[in-house]
């Protein structure tokens, strides 16, 4: 017969198991970020490294820029007219192994995913649309942000990665439907989104999206004031983004932060600037050329709420420190590097000349130092 | 019970670990015994390398005094004096100064016939210290995992350390030791607030018994552990407290890497509802 003991005692084995094997056992191996005894480390398991991912090969060798350019030879070129037309094949030869799902429909395999087979200068498919504002994302990206993707770049495929929707996107919440039971209030539910912690899940739209914030809680004055009337639910929303970094780029707080200030710029590492310039780049992408082509997507393309899937840090970073392990990718595809001359498509914003964000404040003069042009970008 | 009465039951020959009667005398009031010469060694020459440390700080602002221990990049070896060496040699002064006060409670204890609850509390604090300094950076492979010897930098330490890990209050160790840190001063506030209203009474009333103060724990909840238990209760609660610190901290890196809040994933992922 069991007494009580020996449950007590069976119970307490079968926690300590499902707890330890939930642990991870073996080496570890740490960074260290900071000056000594700061316990600003990076520390890693190498039994749970996720893979990078492998940057596909060119489609061929890369033309030479010369020959008649693509706007000489093909109709109805907006954005990609200057480069070479043997250079402009070679993009969209590439753009289609990185974009067009490989268990693509017959109809919508290939070229045809974006092009009417029969006229391929034809704009009647939204993804033809679609794709030469995101053409001119990527190279603003390259042109404008490089404070943030430095000389490495960005290419269709940082993000796409073989999807035609890329995998790490958000769209806005659903506004909470004012019942009492079992109303999370959009929390409270265990998500990589926030790391798992119990904190707001939507963030994205309140410091990425269309009506983007500055992400400011902290007070400057000892004593509450009336100038700072940010409450824990401020903090909390704050809090949910800065996890969604950290998850993004499976780093802790201290990569960019020492947390005995985390607001100081001058005590944080210069990784927090280049955040800094990689969150004015995801706005940027998201407001300017995301949110503007919500009437070109067809219905299943829109959230609930009707709008994009839109971009955050893993949309690039896919959980790993530089995106796909800062593989030097973007300099095989000239094309995408800097804008076009004219650089606009009729009826979007002028690519490159995105407004000042309200509210966005500029590093102190330690960070803005390292790169000062990109913030007004 | 006046304090010499017992003196004379204290100071007996006899009972010691190491150094037989070479030792076995005493200072004024102070039992020597070897732990003792020890200690005094130790806790010396400690704090005279903290000092130089200091000297060589660039401030002798006391908040602000740090004795860092080295970089992450001398792993398990000796790293040179003014880059982590002196912390090293301090670490182990301290650890040499903490053990041997533990070992001269235990050869007081012997002297009394007593057990050795002191020296066996005394012991969870001192593991708790060696598990930071000594342990967890043993598991992690470097002696730069330790805490700074300062007295804001170790509590910057303890604030990055945390959010290491994302979010430290996932920690399940660290649940626990909060846990009992607080119910360890709830404990001790009842029990304070018990006495202090047993033995000062209302004007022209007498003192009260124990009998009293069970009567009002039984009457509040249902229950009294007595005069001798809570003083169990109140040892139980302290020394988990600080024996789930010493896990909280010791799991932080060697046995988890990524944020705490994830560890409960494995809750989520059961088979009886995955």
């Amino acid at each position: 017969m069991l007494t009580l003991s020996k449950l007590t005692t069976m119970g307490a084995l079968a926690v300590a198991a499902l707890s330890l094997g939930a642990c991870d056992i073996g080496p570890k191996t740490s960074e260290q970020g900071g000056f000594r005894g700061t316990g600003i480390a990076q520390i890693s398991d190498p039994d749970n490294k996720i893979d990078p991912g492998t940057v596909p090969p060119p489609p061929y060798e890369l033309p030479p820029p010369s020959g008649p350019k693509a706007s000489e030879v093909y109709q109805n070129v907006k954005v990609l007219g200057h480069v070479s037309q043997e250079e402009f094949d070679y993009t969209m030869a590439a753009i289609t192994q990185w974009i067009v799902p490989a268990d693509a429909p017959p109809e919508q395999a290939g070229c045809n995913y974006c092009h009417n087979a029969e006229n391929l200068a034809d704009d009647s498919k939204y993804t033809k649309v679609v794709a030469r504002r995101m053409i001119q994302m990527t190279q603003n990206i390259n042109q404008n942000y490089s404070d943030h993707v430095k000389k490495t770049g960005v290419t269709c495929y940082t993000c796409h990665r073989g999807n035609a929707v890329p995998k790490y996107v958000w769209t806005d919440p659903k506004p909470s439907d004012g019942r009492l039971m079992g109303n999370k209030r959009g929390q409270n539910t265990p998500s990589p989104v926030t790391a798992y912690a119990s904190l707001p899940l939507s963030t994205a739209s309140m410091y990425l999206g269309l009506d983007a914030k500055a992400a400011r809680v902290q007070s400057k004055t000892i004593h509450p004031t009336t100038l700072n009337l940010k409450g824990t639910k401020d903090a909390e929303a704050n809090y949910a983004i800065m996890m969604h970094l950290s998850r993004s780029l499976n780093v802790n707080c201290t990569y960019c932060h020492n947390s005995r200030a985390f607001a100081q710029w001058g005590q944080s590492s210069p990784q927090r600037a280049q955040a800094w310039y990689g969150l004015q780049m995801v706005k940027n992408a998201n407001q300017e050329y995301i949110h503007p082509l919500t009437s070109v997507f067809p219905a299943n393309r829109l959230g609930p709420q009707g709008d994009p899937y839109k971009t955050n840090c893993a949309t690039c970073h896919q959980i790993q420190r530089k995106p796909l392990g800062g593989a030097q990718m973007a300099k095989d595809y000239p094309a995408l590097l800097t804008l076009g001359p004219k650089g606009a498509v009729p009826g979007a914003a002028p690519a490159g000349a995105a407004p000042a964000m309200p509210g966005m404040v500029a590093p102190a003069p330690a960070a803005a130092a390292a790169a000062p042009a990109a913030a007004g970008n | 019970m006046a304090l010499l009465s017992f003196e004379r039951k204290y100071r007996v020959r006899g009972g010691t670990l190491v150094g037989g009667d070479l030792f076995d005398f005493w200072v004024g009031p102070f039992y020597v015994g070897f732990f003792g010469i020890t200690t005094l060694f130790f806790a010396s020459l400690g704090t005279a390398l903290i000092f130089y440390g200091a000297s060589q700080g660039g401030t002798w602002n006391p908040w602000l005094i740090s004795i860092a221990p080295p970089d992450l990049k001398y792993g398990l070896g000796l790293a040179p004096l003014k880059e982590g060496g002196l912390w090293q040699i301090i670490t182990v002064c301290a650890i040499g100064a903490f053990v041997s006060w533990a070992l001269r409670e235990v050869e007081i204890c012997r002297k009394l016939g007593m057990g050795y609850h002191v020296p066996v509390a005394f012991g969870f604090a001192i593991f708790a210290y060696v598990t930071l300094v000594v342990f967890r950076p043993f598991l992690l492979g470097a002696w730069g995992h330790g805490f700074p010897y300062g007295i804001f930098s170790h509590l910057d330490w303890v604030s990055n350390v945390g959010y290491q890990y994302l979010h430290f209050h996932y920690n399940p160790a660290h649940m626990l030791a909060v846990s009992f840190f607080f119910t360890t001063t709830l404990a001790l506030s009842m029990h304070g607030a018990l006495v202090l209203s047993a033995t000062n009474p209302a004007k022209g009333e007498e003192v009260k018994s124990p009998e009293y103060e069970d009567t009002f724990f039984r009457d509040l909840i249902g229950y009294s552990v007595g005069t001798l238990g809570i003083h169990r209760v109140g040892l139980l609660l302290a020394l988990n407290a600080g024996f789930w610190s010493a896990v909280c901290i010791i799991i932080s890196g060697p046995f988890w890497t990524r944020g705490w809040p994830e560890w409960w994933t494995w809750w989520l992922n059961l088979p009886i509802w995955m």
